[in-house]
């Protein structure tokens, strides 16, 4: 019994190591996690709000020159149809119909346009039911009527029309301007010029071409170390290509791109390609015309100059995180660690505490003892002198009858002297923690035994009563011992001569059972009652050292158990020691 | 010469007898009490030189005693036995006026010469 009783002894030491281990790890868990928010988390945040604002700035600053572009190439097309719009404007108001109708009025009016401005296949004039009725150029096929189509009603209708781009008989891109001519005759007149859209790939591609250092909106992008863009053309409004695309390849090819919202001003679109990597779309309409001017870009080929910003960005919170992290680890391993060794110090020192003020409660019970057993000491000395003066002084041969009662005497004496060596044995062992049965009953007789005989000379009444028989309870008999005694030798302290102590063993529920120790001393002050527990705090002056309470109340917690005190001044002190039948851990 | 009457004073009633039948082997005349009240009803009827009193005893104590005995018989004799627990007790027993205090377990020989000596400077009652 009294093995497994170790062998459970140990289990709950190595479990007890095992939870202030836990407990250790984690006060390191709760440190490095609330240093780490208050230092780490407004770190990222900060961070994060930078990584944003550079993000946006780095997106408009890449953007801009898309945007740049779209406008200004928007510019440049505009002026090229306005300034052929114009000349036919200028052709048709100068010149009536009938000299128009001159073929070589014509020929020399297309030859003077195409030396002013260039890019004028042919001019023709067209009446009313939509013939050629003059013609200036390569390829002239009067059997047409235009009356038919689409352009030539809308041109009658809104004088004015730009016409998609279309391939003409030499298979070369082109488009048709025609204005209305402003005849005072009630026959209208239609002005046509081909326009050779040739000149649209160096408008939309020129300014790429050009030296990056020579275009500021070049030279920014090609000092962010991107190009400017990947690809610009125009399209209509079916989105087929109206000039040649890197992406979409020729005049007239369809491209994947979306509706485009209309807007007047160039506008930034991200869209997917067939791959589906993100495009950057910038564009702009081109006023009185069905053209677009679309410049794109691949988002990656944009972001090529953000990636290394961005590596710093990212490395710059990570790093110091890191550090931090590193420093906040280590900080707290180390302040846990010191705490842990200040912890076992002090546990150590509580300790030696503990076993001076037991030494010291034993060198009290000496004086006691010393007393007690000198009176047996005393007896056996002078049976023992009595046997040998029988002897000695008698002038008879002293009988058996006569030696056996004081050689019994001797045996007695020194059976009594054992009995309280034994008793003190008793109490001054068991200094390391033991967890074993114990009959609390057994327990606080020994204990007063120490005390019997001061109870006797002084007259002290000690009286134990039962609510009925108190059940064993598993814990440490040492610690307990001196548990009672500091609490008797104060009971003891506090009474008169005469006084009254009262034990009491009573079972609380199922779990616990308390002992009561009343007596009917002078009583604690109530302003002293919170203090009787301190350390150091004493009402013997001269006398106390002021750690027995203390060491008591540290003890009967250790086991798992409580103290109440309850006292009045005059009337007497109730202290009651509750403890757990089983072990437990406070 | 008469013998000196010794009056034996312990609760331990074992150690008294033994005293009472060593100090009459040595020609001494000792009686023995248990308690402080039996020795002052001893001493209210019966002759006595000297009382050896047990400091420690429930009941009235021996300096308790000695007060009551120097206040009815000055001139009485007493020697305290005390154990060493107890040596402030004998110093104070002393100045109470006991004649000497021996320390328990005490030999006889010398607990005879206190008797002799003390009897010899206090007279004695006959």
């Amino acid at each position: 019994m009294t093995e497994e009783i170790t062998r459970g002894s140990n289990a709950h030491e190595d479990q007890d190591r095992l939870i202030s281990q836990r407990r250790y790890r984690k006060m390191v868990i709760v440190v490095v996690a609330s240093v780490s928010a208050v230092a780490v988390v407004p770190l990222l945040i900060m961070s994060g709000i930078t990584y944003r604002q550079y993000e946006e700035a780095f997106q408009a600053e890449l953007t801009r020159p898309m945007l740049r572009f779209a406008e200004a190439g928007k510019a440049s097309i505009e002026s090229y149809l306005s300034e052929r719009l114009s000349a036919l404007a200028v052709v048709a108001r100068e010149n009536s119909v009938e000299g128009l109708r001159d073929s070589g009025r014509l020929e020399a009016l297309l030859a003077n346009l195409n030396q002013t401005f260039g890019g004028v296949v042919d001019l023709a004039l067209i009446d009313e039911e939509g013939n050629a009725v003059a013609f200036a150029g390569p390829l002239e096929d009067r059997s047409v009527s235009y009356a038919g189509e689409p352009w030539f009603r809308e041109v009658t209708g809104r004088g004015v029309y730009v016409s998609d781009v279309f391939l003409g008989y030499r298979n070369l891109p082109h488009m048709i301007v025609a204005i209305l001519h402003d005849s005072s005759e009630d026959q209208q007149y239609v002005m046509r010029a081909t326009i050779d859209t040739d000149a649209f790939h160096w408008l939309v591609r020129a300014r790429s071409a050009r030296r990056p250092e020579r275009d500021p909106v070049c030279r920014r992008c090609h000092s962010l170390g991107v190009l400017p863009f990947s690809d610009a053309f125009i399209i209509n409004e079916e989105r087929v290509l109206q000039s040649s695309s890197r992406l979409y390849g020729e005049v007239l090819d369809p491209t994947p791109l979306p509706s485009l919202p209309p807007s007047r001003q160039a506008e930034l679109l991200e869209v997917e390609d067939e791959q589906g990597e993100p495009l950057i779309v910038s564009y702009a309409q081109i006023e009185r015309s069905p053209f677009t001017l679309v410049v794109l870009s691949p988002r990656v080929a944009l972001h090529a100059g953000w990636l290394p910003v961005r590596r710093d960005l990212l490395l710059f919170p990570a790093i110091s995180a890191l550090l931090i992290m590193a420093v906040v680890i280590w900080g707290s391993i180390y302040v846990v660690n010191r705490m842990r060794e200040a912890d076992a110090k002090r546990a150590a020192l509580y300790h030696k505490i503990e076993y001076t003020n037991k030494m010291a409660a034993i060198g009290r019970l000496g004086a006691g003892v010393a007393h007690e057993i000198n009176n047996p000491l005393s007896i056996i000395t002078q049976k023992a002198g009595l046997v040998r003066d029988l002897i000695e002084l008698s002038s008879e041969a002293p009988t058996s009858d006569k030696l056996m009662p004081l050689i019994n005497s001797v045996l007695k004496s020194a059976e009594r002297c054992g009995r309280i060596t034994h008793r003190l044995l008793g109490f001054a062992k068991h200094m390391e923690v033991q967890w074993e049965n114990i009959d609390l009953n057994v327990l606080l007789r020994e204990v007063l035994e120490f005390l019997e005989k001061e109870a006797s000379y002084r007259e002290i009444k000690v009286e134990f009563s039962y609510s009925e028989e108190p059940p064993p309870i598993v814990s440490d008999r040492g610690q307990l011992q001196q548990v009672f005694l500091n609490i008797v030798n104060n009971a003891f302290a506090a009474v008169e001569d005469g006084g009254l102590i009262e034990i009491g063993i009573d079972r609380v529920g199922e779990e616990a059972v308390a002992v009561t120790i009343a007596d009917d001393g002078v009583g604690i002050p109530e302003d002293q009652l919170g203090h009787i527990f301190d350390p150091f705090f004493t009402t013997k002056k001269g006398s106390g050292t002021g750690l027995g309470l203390s060491i008591t109340y540290g003890i009967v917690q250790k086991l798992g158990g409580h103290i109440n005190v309850d006292s009045k001044v005059g009337e007497g002190t109730r202290l009651t020691v509750t403890l757990p039948i089983t072990r437990s851990h406070a | 010469m008469d013998p000196i009457r010794v009056l034996i004073v312990d609760d331990e009633e074992e150690l008294v007898s033994a005293l009472e039948q060593r100090l009459n082997l040595r020609g001494l005349e000792a009686n023995g009490v248990t308690t402080g009240a039996e020795a002052l009803a001893y001493l209210a009827e019966t002759p006595c030189d000297v009382v050896l009193l047990d400091v420690k005893m429930p009941g009235i104590g021996g300096l308790e005693l000695i007060k009551r005995i120097k206040e009815e018989r000055p001139d009485l004799q007493v020697i305290l036995l005390t154990g060493w627990s107890s040596a402030e007790d004998a110093e104070k027993g002393k100045q109470l006026g006991a004649y000497d205090y021996l320390m328990k377990p005490v030999k006889i020989d010398d607990l005879v010469k206190v008797l002799l000596s003390a009897t010899a400077r206090g007279g004695g009652q006959g």
